[in-house]
């Protein structure tokens, strides 16, 4: 199918980016208000993860565990920065030590740490927010797949390193808000990221970034990479004894996924205006994976729209029935997997799609067959 | 840091601290125990067995309940019960998930990760409905409560040796289990080669379904041994499940001695560093030098040599 094709989308492609767009883009401001259009921006930066593990998981067969501690490092970075502009001297002046974040104060720390410091520049955050998850990453990653640890075993430890981050962020309460996270932000750069308008923009930012993370994301599943990454899920030997160098290529869809759980996590904080370990641990990393399964894990749009239903759904339900949620959720865990396994996507794929190219065809034959039928005639008339 | 105490005094500390390394080693081994069968030798990712310890924890509560209602003569005695009840509950509901999850994915180790996901979140939900949200203690039998002093400083909890002794006593079960009896070599045979294994007769299908619910089993087990020093809550079995897995992993996923070797070791570099650091930091450095170690050393410290 892709050798089929030289263009950089298929029509069905373009159609499928067109329709989120459309959604994203025009349906949903259009039809919500400022709260739940806020929610809806929250839903969707858990896409950027379940886009990140269609590269990592769907193409590369890596199934990381991990995704929250992306996920949470990139959110900390942004909240970090945020924090250290709403704890001016004068806001904090009541502190004992005034200027430094309030958590700190709470708990007996009267200086800034040296490395809390960087965080006071914009550029650095931002900087930060895609750097740190991916050297994180990137040793991870070097020092598995180089040694050939896959599968399972690298699910089991992205998963210990879930867990001790998150005990690590309870246990240093004073240097990280502990429990609570970072709370209270308030401004980025003078700008109030709390009222209605600053929501309704940053849920644009928040659209405009995911949509430009799944071209990035379509350019490398669509390239020489994407297709050796396939190759290397289904026979890794052969593409190992063809002279590739497998590892490498693990590492850096492993550092892509980061980037993008990340990038999700940093616009998370914004648009939520909180950060903590609750979005870190093994529970949230999970559901992140459930996000992906739910909605394929070999199609990128499909991903998106498993974030946002399944967010949509943990939400309306789990207020309404929170006994029934749990139930839910599992089932939906063990019927993706033994029902379903390629998700709402590879439903679409095989029983939705069929459908609407036949109808396409009938349409188009009947554009086709007028000229057909005038061929005679005109014929005729030569 | 040494400086305030005298001598003796460390002495003391780090005999009681050592003690408290060996209770949580005889805890590691249990929950390990269970999973060292199932994933150790099946290969099989089981996330819900911290579930099925709070199965058995649950049995338990339940026993010594009907025991302290009907037959409060027996109480001492109802641990034991309430063990083999829990071995058999647990097995049981083992046995029935092997039939209608896992054996569907034995080719798809990652989806099975997920599978028992979903089912360890349906087995929390159905601990909350029928026992509460609140965590349940156990009546314990007075011969197990109190403590044993052995100098005037150290003195050591009963019911922290009944766990010790329990957990040599199930180690050497399944070990006797697993490469003493003609069924602990057809499990070997089946995890090592399923489709020769079905070829010279042995009937995989049975072996698999036996060999998940005798793990499933044996973490029931652990989790009634578990009532004794702690109480048990609907989500209890999610803290124990990362620990489980590395001790596992970090033994060496097939080797049961190596499993015991890494639970010693884990557990005693955790319960000394508790003292010095705070619990969480303790955890922490714990979990990153097991961790380094496997990005080190990934097959772990006791590895079974293999032709792949």
């Amino acid at each position: 199918m892709i050798f089929k094709n030289s263009r950089f989308f298929t029509s069905s492609e373009l159609a499928g980016l067109a329709i989120l767009a459309l959604l994203i883009f025009v349906v949903l401001p259009v039809g919500l208000d400022a709260f739940r259009l806020n929610l809806f921006g929250k839903y969707l930066t858990y896409g950027f993860v379940a886009l990140g593990l269609v590269l990592c998981w769907g193409a590369g067969g890596i199934l990381s565990l991990g995704q929250g501690v992306f996920f949470g490092l990139g959110g900390y970075c942004m909240a970090m920065f945020l924090k250290l502009e709403a704890s001016t001297p004068e806001a904090t002046k009541i502190q004992s030590t005034p200027g430094i974040p309030d958590f700190m104060d709470w708990n007996q720390i009267t200086e800034l740490p040296i490395w809390w410091e960087p965080f006071n520049s914009l550029t650095f955050s931002l900087i930060a927010v895609v750097l740190v998850p991916v050297f994180f990453a990137f040793i991870i990653g070097v020092a598995m797949f180089r040694r050939r640890v896959g599968g399972v075993y690298f699910a089991i430890i992205t998963q210990a390193i879930a867990a001790i981050l998150t005990i690590l962020i309870i246990g240093q309460q004073g240097y990280t808000g502990g429990v609570n996270g970072i709370t209270d932000l308030r401004t980025l750069k003078g700008w109030d990221i709390r009222t209605d308008e600053a929501k309704v923009i940053l849920y644009f930012v928040n659209g405009i970034l995911l949509f430009g993370c799944i071209l990035i994301a379509h350019f490398i599943r669509r390239s020489k990479l994407g297709r050796i990454l396939i190759a290397m899920r289904d026979q890794e030997d052969r593409v190992r004894f063809s002279g590739y160098d497998v590892a490498n290529f693990k590492i850096f869809v492993f550092c892509a996924g980061a980037a993008f759980a990340s990038i999700g996590g940093a616009m998370f904080t914004l648009q939520v205006g909180f950060m903590s370990p609750s979005f870190v641990g093994i529970v949230p990393s999970i559901e992140m994976v459930i996000f992906c399964a739910v909605g394929g894990r070999l199609s990128l749009l499909g991903a998106v729209y498993g974030a946002l239903l399944v967010n949509l759904a943990k939400t309306t339900f789990s207020e309404l029935f929170p006994e029934l949620w749990l139930f839910g959720l599992g089932a939906l865990f063990i019927a993706v997997v033994l029902a379903f396994p390629n998700g709402l996507a590879g439903l679409y794929e095989e029983h939705v799609a069929p459908r609407v190219e036949a109808l396409l065809k009938k349409w188009s034959k009947k554009d086709l067959d007028k000229p057909e039928k005038s061929d005679p005639l005109n014929a005729a008339a030569e | 840091m040494f400086a305030e105490y005298s001598m003796s005094e460390l002495g003391a500390i780090f005999a009681m601290q050592g003690f408290a390394g060996l209770i949580l080693f005889s805890v590691f081994v249990l929950m390990a125990l269970g999973l060292a069968i199932i994933f150790g030798q099946m290969g099989v990712i089981n996330m819900a067995h911290g579930e099925f310890m709070i199965l058995g924890a649950y049995v338990t509560y339940l026993t010594s309940n009907l025991f302290a209602e009907y037959i409060p003569a027996l109480f001492d005695i109802y641990f034991f019960v309430a063990m083999v009840l829990a071995f058999i509950v647990s097995g049981s509901l083992g046995m029935l998930v092997e039939w209608g999850l896992i054996r569907h994915l034995y080719k798809r180790p990652l989806d099975t990760l997920l599978a028992t996901w979903g089912l360890s979140l349906i087995l929390q939900q159905i601990y909350r409905s029928v026992f509460g949200a609140r965590e349940v203690g156990v009546t314990i039998p007075d011969w197990i409560m109190g403590s044993l002093p052995i100098t005037d400083m150290i003195e050591v909890p009963i019911n922290g040796i009944f766990v010790m002794v329990l957990a040599i006593g199930i180690s050497v079960a399944v070990y006797v289990m697993m490469f003493r009896s003609s069924w602990g070599k057809q499990v070997r045979a089946v995890t090592q080669n399923r489709v020769m294994a079905g070829a010279v007769g042995i009937n995989t299908e049975r072996t698999d379904r036996l060999t998940f619910g005798i793990g499933c089993g044996v973490a029931g087990v652990a989790g009634s041994a578990f009532t004794m020093i702690g109480s048990t809550g609907p989500t209890a079995g999610q803290l124990y499940i990362v620990d489980t897995f590395l001790v596992v992993v970090f033994g060496g996923a097939a080797s049961l001695l190596g499993t015991i070797a890494s639970a010693f070791s884990i557990s005693q570099a955790q319960s000394i560093m508790e003292f010095f650091l705070s619990g969480s930091m303790a955890k922490v450095l714990t979990l990153l030098t097991v961790v380094g170690i496997l990005m080190l050393r990934p097959q772990g410290l006791f590895a079974l040599k293999l032709r792949k």
